[in-house]
């Protein structure tokens, strides 16, 4: 399997990335962002985290304009696979291929720690190696993870199955550590090609660092 | 010839800065304070020389740009 990985100037995930997915046994190629095609062959893109141009104006709005963007909004429109970690998330709902856009985190804070999520849908690719209500622990780092949306996009999401993760306690239970709609950490699009989320399941793939659980998230595009 | 722009959260979208600044004010005694917004402001040269031209040009940078119409609300001046 051959995973293309975005780099805007300021990302700074794409190695962690490229570490998980090489140990999940794929070919991996980052993908610099003047590049105005996807690499033909290419099973999956992922819009890595970090801070594209420095968060300037809005974290990700810069990045929409860099000409890979366009190739990707294409190969998206192709059906292909696309997953936006971090960063890569407000990138892709500022690029409008996620719906919803991110926010300030309401207390203000930058929040770097583990978090719980718990799985709300396996019916895509990228959580069905996982169960429904199954609760994973995986490192946040962000400070705009407020995810807005508004309360007609909100039952859309719903009814479309297009709600993924939220952040909850290790029993599951809700815990909102931004201010999130719905608490909530990972979405998909309406044909559930495009994935986003705040947390970095390339961070936890050893338990010796905390965690192996973005494990068998990740693993979920092997295949697929 | 100059834009001027002012972007901020749309009414309803919580302003958690605004929040922020607003209760530092209070705390500090100025208690006639009754709501606090925060947003941006940003400014453009143009060689432009027709104004409605130069604010349909600002409008589009602004849907393609400089505001996310997600969250967020705009407002162009356009200055001689």
């Amino acid at each position: 399997m051959k995973v293309g990985i975005v780099q805007f100037p300021g990302t700074n995930c794409e190695y962690d990335t490229q570490y998980a997915f090489k140990a999940l046994g794929c070919e991996t190629q980052i993908l610099w962002h003047k590049e105005d095609e996807i690499p033909a062959g290419t099973d999956l893109v992922v819009v890595a985290g970090g801070f594209s141009y420095g968060d300037y104006l809005r974290s990700g709005a810069i990045a929409k304009m860099s000409p890979i963007m366009k190739a990707l909004k294409l190969y998206a429109q192709n059906g292909g696979k696309v997953l936006g970690i971090c960063n890569g998330f407000q990138v892709l709902t500022e690029t409008g291929l996620l719906p919803g856009a991110l926010k300030r985190n309401v207390g203000l804070h930058f929040i770097s720690r583990h978090h719980h999520l718990k799985v709300c849908s396996n019916d895509n690719t990228f959580l069905h190696r996982c169960n429904v209500g199954d609760v994973v622990n995986i490192p946040i780092a962000h400070h705009d993870g407020n995810y807005y949306i508004d309360a007609e996009g909100l039952k859309e999401l719903y009814a479309n199955d297009q709600v993924l993760l939220q952040y909850t306690d290790a029993a599951g239970n809700i815990d909102n550590p931004n201010g999130s709609v719905d608490a909530i950490a990972g979405i998909c699009n309406k044909t559930k090609n495009v994935f986003g989320l705040m947390p970095h399941p390339e961070r936890a793939m050893e338990t010796l660092l905390g965690s192996d659980d973005g494990k068998r998230m990740l693993e979920g595009f092997l295949n697929a | 010839m100059k834009a001027i722009v002012n972007v901020f959260l749309k009414n309803g979208v919580l302003d958690s800065q605004g929040k922020a600044v607003h209760h530092a004010l209070s705390g500090h005694g100025f208690g006639t304070v009754s709501d606090v917004r925060v947003g941006k402001q940003i400014i453009i040269e143009m060689n432009e020389t027709d104004a409605a031209a130069a604010k349909e040009k600002v409008a589009h940078m602004c849907e393609e740009l400089l505001a996310n119409t997600v969250i967020e609300d705009y407002e162009i001046e356009i200055q001689a």
